[in-house]
């Protein structure tokens, strides 16, 4: 089995122990992960996240003048092993709530054994569908592809341009940002006239654009992360489209602009704000606390920062937040607490939950951003 | 006409690769009837070593030769440690053999390299060239013309060179090679080493144009040896004729049909020949040699 169990409350405690009074039992929170597996690039980053912040808790004094102790499994991205793993949570570690799921699939999977036990539950991952409808106990701090949509769309507009030719991935998340946009585009006013689809893997979409191009489509988006967003910019601009691109937030990483090199000029992009921490302006509520976060993670952990990480902080930081609110760690009270949440600002944005909003962000958690000179610029 | 030029030498550039993954698989088969599925593995070991090797300061030709040179040992010691020792088993063994193998070569290529999506430069500009109105890529070109330069190198190879004319005859009648004094060991050897060499050069050529990751051999692998069915196992030029038709189903069937169902349209027609002609478009009519 690849249990982990990571006592830093214990481990921090014993050496306090002459000084702290040794009264109050540790705040169990539990997390399930998937730290190695095809989304290990997002769950490394969120385990070294809460390891980091909940040491850095403890060390304060913990909540509730109670230290906490982490419980991380490691799914490895199986929805299975995260079902067995958060019924393991709440049966034998007895934890008081969990913040995790890295991937929507862990997370839909854990969530009827969290909503059984009424155990508060805050997910990293993306898809609507977590909140979608709001499900009593369950949370999630990341923006949704629906949200990367609706930003693309208000820039279309600003920028004077109604119709769109999607091109997109068929694999998870391409697919799931392509139906939102589908859907949210008559809302905005956007006529999607060519929806295209690649293969993962596929190495060439100069057939699709030429079919793009042919639709009389005045601006280019497409939803997919990893290698095809790099190969359909390099093939619009081996085509000489010129059509302003658009890019999703799931490419939002340097190595982007490294793979698709000179062609990435001019993409424009959503991302979360600390992706350009730096450029937010003094006065952005944001500023201080993504480039806290940026500085820690980096100093600490000797790798760049990454807005996963974030999503992790932010849970935790809500979490802490509601237990000190509530007074208690009844799962009921932390929910109510977490369910009025008002004004948290965390590193994908101001949070403002509601009990019909279990995520609490809106559109201006998105920065706009152009990429000039093979770096991130943020317009607005 | 622009558009047909243009999914035309789409359709070529992505064939050409397939063409060369399906000549590799074609070697090993003709060599040993085993379907070496560790194919797509040498495609990746080409780009990978190459980004690697110029990140670490190599000029572009001592990388490029480097990563074929890695290949080749792999592919030698592929041999050498597991076809080899299982010599005797069954066809269908050694496949499965073949596939552990590349399970392993990805792994370690894991952890060796990196989990990340890697580019090379162009090896002559990106600016792409303009023919009859469709918008080529110079790459595209040193694809094209590299997978000529290796079938016709290899073509040489096996008719003018008295070492070809034993992997043929070993292809023809193992025991009677045999007999005759060849080495069917070093024999099946050689086509390992060729098969790597031949995979490693065309991952070099794309990796400008199709980026490259540890785990893009999996799906040329599978391309390949559909591309090597459709033209008929065991026939180097059915080969590269099902490589190159493949290439251009896919990219026809994305212009013209359907994005989405793009590999659906291809691998239907690929049935629907080998429902007509089980033995592949070029392949010898079905002899039993087991």
């Amino acid at each position: 089995m690849n249990r982990r169990r990571l006592i830093f409350g214990a481990a921090t405690a014993s050496f306090l122990l002459p000084v702290a009074v040794v009264a109050a039992e540790p705040i169990k929170i539990g997390s399930f992960l998937s730290v190695t597996g095809p989304a290990s690039f997002l769950g490394d980053p969120e385990k070294r996240t809460l390891e980091l912040y909940v040491e850095k808790i403890n060390a304060a004094g913990g909540v509730l003048g109670r230290k906490i102790e982490l419980v991380i499994y490691d799914d490895g991205g199986d929805a299975n092993n995260a079902r067995t793993f958060a019924t393991r949570l709440v049966e034998s570690d007895k934890v008081v709530a969990v913040v995790g799921g890295t991937t929507t699939a862990t997370t839909m999977a854990a969530i009827p054994v969290l909503e059984d036990a009424q155990i508060p539950f805050i997910s990293l991952a993306g898809g609507i569908e977590i909140v979608e409808p709001v499900k009593p106990f369950t949370f999630k701090t990341p923006h949704t592809d629906r949200m990367a949509c609706e930003k693309i769309f208000e820039d279309v507009k600003k920028r004077g341009f109604t119709k769109v030719g999607m091109i997109s991935s068929t694999a998870g998340f391409g697919a799931s940002m392509r139906n939102q946009c589908l859907k949210v585009a008559p809302e905005r006013g956007i006529q999607i006239v060519a929806d295209e689809r690649y293969a993962p893997g596929d190495t060439d979409t100069t057939p699709q654009l030429n079919k793009i191009k042919a639709s009389g489509a005045e601006v280019i988006v497409n939803a997919d992360f990893g290698q095809g967003p790099a190969i359909v910019t390099r093939n619009v601009r081996q085509l000489g489209l010129d059509l302003p691109l658009y890019q999703s937030h799931g490419v939002a990483s340097k190595s982007f602009i490294d793979l698709a090199g000179p062609a990435a000029e001019g993409v424009r992009l959503p991302a979360a704000a600390m992706l350009v921490a730096e450029q937010l302006p003094d006065d952005d509520p944001q500023k201080k606390v993504v480039l806290d976060y940026k500085t820690t993670y980096e100093s600490t952990q000797k790798q760049p920062v990454s807005t996963f990480g974030g999503h992790a902080y932010d849970g935790l930081m809500l979490l802490v937040r509601a237990i000190e609110k509530a007074g208690s760690t009844d799962g009921v009270k932390i929910r109510d607490a977490l369910r009025a949440t008002k004004g948290f600002v965390g590193t994908g944005g101001v949070v403002n939950m509601s009990p019909t909003d279990h995520m609490g962000l809106d559109l201006s958690a998105f920065r706009m951003l152009e990429i000039r000179n093979g770096n991130w610029k943020l317009l607005y | 006409m622009v558009e047909l030029v243009q999914l035309l030498f789409a359709g070529l550039t992505t064939g050409a690769v397939y063409a060369l993954v399906a000549l590799g698989f074609t070697l090993i088969f003709q060599a040993s009837e085993v379907v070496n599925f560790a194919q797509g593995e040498f495609v990746m070991l080409g780009g990978m070593v190459t980004v690697f090797a110029m990140k670490a300061g190599l000029p572009l030709p001592l990388a490029a030769l480097l990563a074929v040179l890695v290949a080749v040992a792999t592919g030698l010691l592929l041999h050498r440690l597991a076809i080899e020792p299982a010599k005797g088993a069954t066809v269908v063994t050694l496949i499965i053999v073949t596939i552990g193998a590349s399970i392993l070569i990805r792994g370690l290529a894991q952890i060796v390299f990196d989990k990340q999506f890697h580019a090379l430069p162009a090896f002559t500009g990106d600016e792409p060239i303009r023919l009859l109105g469709a918008a080529i890529l110079p790459q595209s070109l040193w694809v094209l013309g590299g997978a000529a330069a290796i079938v016709l190198g290899l073509w040489l190879f096996m008719e003018r060179t008295l070492l070809g004319k034993a992997v043929r005859a070993t292809a023809a009648n193992r025991l009677a090679a045999e007999l005759v004094g060849i080495d069917t060991r070093v024999v099946l050897a050689l086509a390992f080493a060729v098969s790597a060499a031949i995979g490693a050069v065309g991952g070099i050529l794309v990796t400008p144009i199709t980026l490259t990751s540890y785990a893009v051999g999996t799906l040329l692998a599978l391309k390949g040896f559909a591309a090597a069915m459709l033209g008929g196992i065991g026939n180097p030029v059915g080969a590269v004729v099902g490589g190159l038709l493949l290439g251009l189903l896919e990219s026809f069937a994305a212009g013209w049909i359907s994005s989405t169902y793009k590999d659906g349209v291809a691998f239907l027609v690929i049935l629907l020949v080998l429902f007509a002609l089980p033995q592949g478009l070029l392949g010898r009519r079905a002899v039993e040699r087991v």
